[in-house]
């Protein structure tokens, strides 16, 4: 697994608050075994109703890496596919000035980094990034910050994440899995454990 | 930082240790699997060489992509047709129960498992689906994850996680008439806003919980996440045991008072101390109606969709936004709204006594010339106890369509859609746009029995005036 510090590329505003995850990956487009493909779809309805104006369609953004969003972005649905189409267009970190819960661990989970900056930041960040297309937009996780043209600004990362993101450690399976005996000795003191098992009929 | 809470004890009970990260490494009692989340989590513990930790603990169903009309096999949609097959061979190669169409069992994942005796008090649960929520009405902490976390739930039967904060959200009072547990739920997120619980785990208590049945106290739950909280819970009770008494997977009869010593101890301590608390009393609660693209944009049936003068500059992007989707104009009365399809059904209000109160309200009446109206049970169990107490005949009696188990119109990723620009009224927990299955569609939330009023008039209905006679 690798080590994430730094984050540096072109810039893509997605403005606006409250962008569901229904909204990032129409549900239709959950009927998959695999995550492969998913990218092309990503806001595939929004893409749809602005008719190529859609920041994920403009010819200046095709090459971006880094999302910069506005309020309570991703919340709404668990599916990972949301995540999992972002980052398969190219996303490779999301600046935004909050997210939902559950799709930033999603996020964390499959080597996205989301890092909050104040309302002002990240407007002035959208701001720059519609004025320069292509301008490189740097997320440092070592210093917290966010670099754009002449600017330096702070960001926040829960420190967790930060520290997973940096050391390489951001997939926890491994982590969990190696803790097998303590994670039966947890089981064994719970006493619901015993009072029904759930077996599979034969 | 909380302290004596319900949910202090069962996250201390659950706790395997800390993780190198900080975050906290939480043993899941109960994992629910089912089709849309689950299969590239089983092909990433295969590519791992990876097994199921404790497949005892774990248990499929199908519910997101399963056709409500006609289930023959294979399904239509050849994609279905697909996760289904992939589940049901995953459930075969790792061991694990799987409730699967036609075996009486099957439904939606948050229904069956509450009525199958398998969501218990003092649990940690945890389900590839935000609405997972909806088990904290039985005192246990459940949380909604990511296909990534369900692997490692698979794995291990942990997840890596960070201890959220726990608001006390008290409602006191009787419910006035025609005030159900949806609009309760749809005030406080009216009220606290759809990002107000992020961070937070919800504690709802206070009278008005307290007199409410178990199925009422999983409709508010399982909205917890439209307010943004990822988990809320009622404390148990004797409420709680008496549902729980006799079901398939609950405690049996030998081991049944030690189980409700230990359930009873879990509760929130008198003198608990909380992050926050805020308080609402029922009386101020109106049959309430959502007119925009959030779950926080709803009103009392009887007012005018809001002006931006009315709200905070933070809500006013999305509500201009809102206006422009919806086609809805800022002081105009929501009641009277012209309707063209009703959805009754979903995790949220699929339930047997949800369907009684929507059949209350339809009895005697007929669904409006051009609506489409349908009634889909949230599992075959409870599609079997409405048609032994005759609900079905209510309901097709009155124009409606009943229809089988599933998710159905909550987020048409099966044959129930919206097409074009058509307004539903929905008994299900999202009004985002494009929600039900039409890029353009448009959703309005409330209570069972408010559609069936919607359905009965044509437009959006104060359900007050059907059930006063």
């Amino acid at each position: 697994m690798s080590k994430i510090s730094t984050v540096s590329g072109s810039g893509i505003p997605l403005r606006g608050d409250d962008i569901d995850t229904d909204r990032i990956i129409p549900a239709r487009f959950l009927r998959c075994v695999t995550f492969n493909g998913l990218g092309e779809h990503v806001f595939a309805d929004d893409r749809i109703q602005l008719n190529g104006d859609h920041p994920f369609d403009l010819k200046q953004h095709q090459s971006s890496k880094v999302l910069v969003v506005n309020r309570n972005f991703g919340c709404g649905s668990s599916r990972e596919h949301a995540p999992q189409a972002i980052a398969r267009w190219g996303i490779q970190t999301i600046l935004g000035e909050s997210f939902a819960e559950i799709f930033f661990n999603n996020c964390i989970a499959i080597g996205v980094p989301c890092v909050v900056g104040d309302r002002e930041v990240v407007l002035a960040v959208q701001d720059f990034v519609e004025a320069n297309p292509g301008g490189k937009v740097t997320v440092d996780l070592d210093t917290l910050t966010v670099s754009y043209g002449d600017h330096t600004s702070p960001v926040t990362l829960i420190e967790g994440a930060r520290q997973a993101f940096l050391s390489g450690k951001w997939d926890s399976c491994g982590q969990l899995v190696a803790q097998l005996d303590s994670i039966r000795d947890t089981a064994d003191q719970l006493p619901y454990v015993t009072w029904s098992s759930i077996k599979a009929e034969a | 930082m909380s302290k004596g809470t319900l949910f202090d004890k069962v996250w201390a009970l659950h706790t395997v240790g800390t993780l190198p990260s900080g975050q906290t490494q939480l043993f899941v009692g109960l994992h629910l699997v089912h089709e849309v989340t689950s299969p590239q989590a089983f092909a990433m513990l295969r590519e791992r060489g990876l097994t199921v930790a404790f497949p005892y603990r774990t248990v499929a169903t199908v519910d997101h992509i399963v056709p409500t009309d006609n289930q023959a096999r294979p399904f239509a949609d050849t994609l279905a047709e697909e996760m289904i097959r992939n589940l049901e061979q995953n459930c075969a190669d790792f061991g694990i129960r799987f409730n699967n169409i036609g075996s009486g069992k099957q439904g939606i994942v948050h229904v069956i498992a509450p009525e199958q005796g398998l969501t218990q008090p003092g649990m940690v649960v945890a389900c590839g689906d935000s609405h997972t929520s909806t088990h904290g009405a039985f005192g246990a902490i459940s949380f909604g994850i990511g296909t990534s976390q369900v692997r490692d739930v698979l794995a291990s039967q942990t997840l890596a996680i960070t201890k959220p904060k726990v608001r006390r959200v008290e409602v006191n009072g009787p419910l006035p008439t025609g005030v159900y547990a949806k609009d309760v739920v749809l005030h406080i997120i009216r009220k606290l806003g759809v990002k107000g619980g992020v961070g937070y785990a919800y504690e709802y208590a206070g009278s008005t919980f307290e007199a409410m049945s178990m199925e009422e106290r999983m409709t508010v739950c399982n909205m917890s996440i439209e307010g943004g909280a990822r988990c809320g819970y009622v404390n148990p009770d004797a409420v709680t045991f008496n549902y729980l008494r006799g079901r398939d997977f609950a405690p049996q009869e030998d081991q049944w008072d030690a189980a409700v010593q230990w359930w009873s101890s879990l509760a929130s301590d008198a003198d608990a101390e909380y992050d926050d608390v805020v308080i609402f009393d029922a009386a101020d609660i109106p049959p309430t109606v959502t007119w925009g693209i959030t779950p926080g944009q709803g009103i009392g049936v009887t007012e005018t969709v809001p002006t931006l003068d009315d709200m905070d500059e933070s809500d006013r992007s999305i509500a201009a936004e809102a206006y422009n989707y919806m086609d809805l104009a800022p002081g105009q009365a929501i009641a009277g709204t012209k309707i063209d399809v009703c959805f009754i059904g979903s995790c949220t209000n699929g339930r047997l006594s949800d369907l009684q109160e929507a059949a209350k309200v339809a009895t005697g009446h007929h669904v409006a010339d051009g609506i489409k109206a349908f009634v889909v049970p949230g599992s075959e169990q409870v599609k079997q106890q409405a048609e032994e107490q005759g609900l079905d005949k209510i309901f097709t009696a009155a124009g409606f369509e009943w229809r089988e188990a599933g998710c159905s119109m909550c987020l048409a990723m099966n044959p129930d859609k919206l097409t074009g620009n058509q307004i539903s009224a929905s008994s299900s927990n999202r009004n985002f746009k494009g929600r039900q299955g039409s890029a353009s569609g448009r959703t309005l939330l409330m209570s069972p029995a408010m559609v069936a009023a919607a359905a009965i008039a044509g437009r959006v209905a104060d359900v007050r005036e059907l059930i006063k006679h």
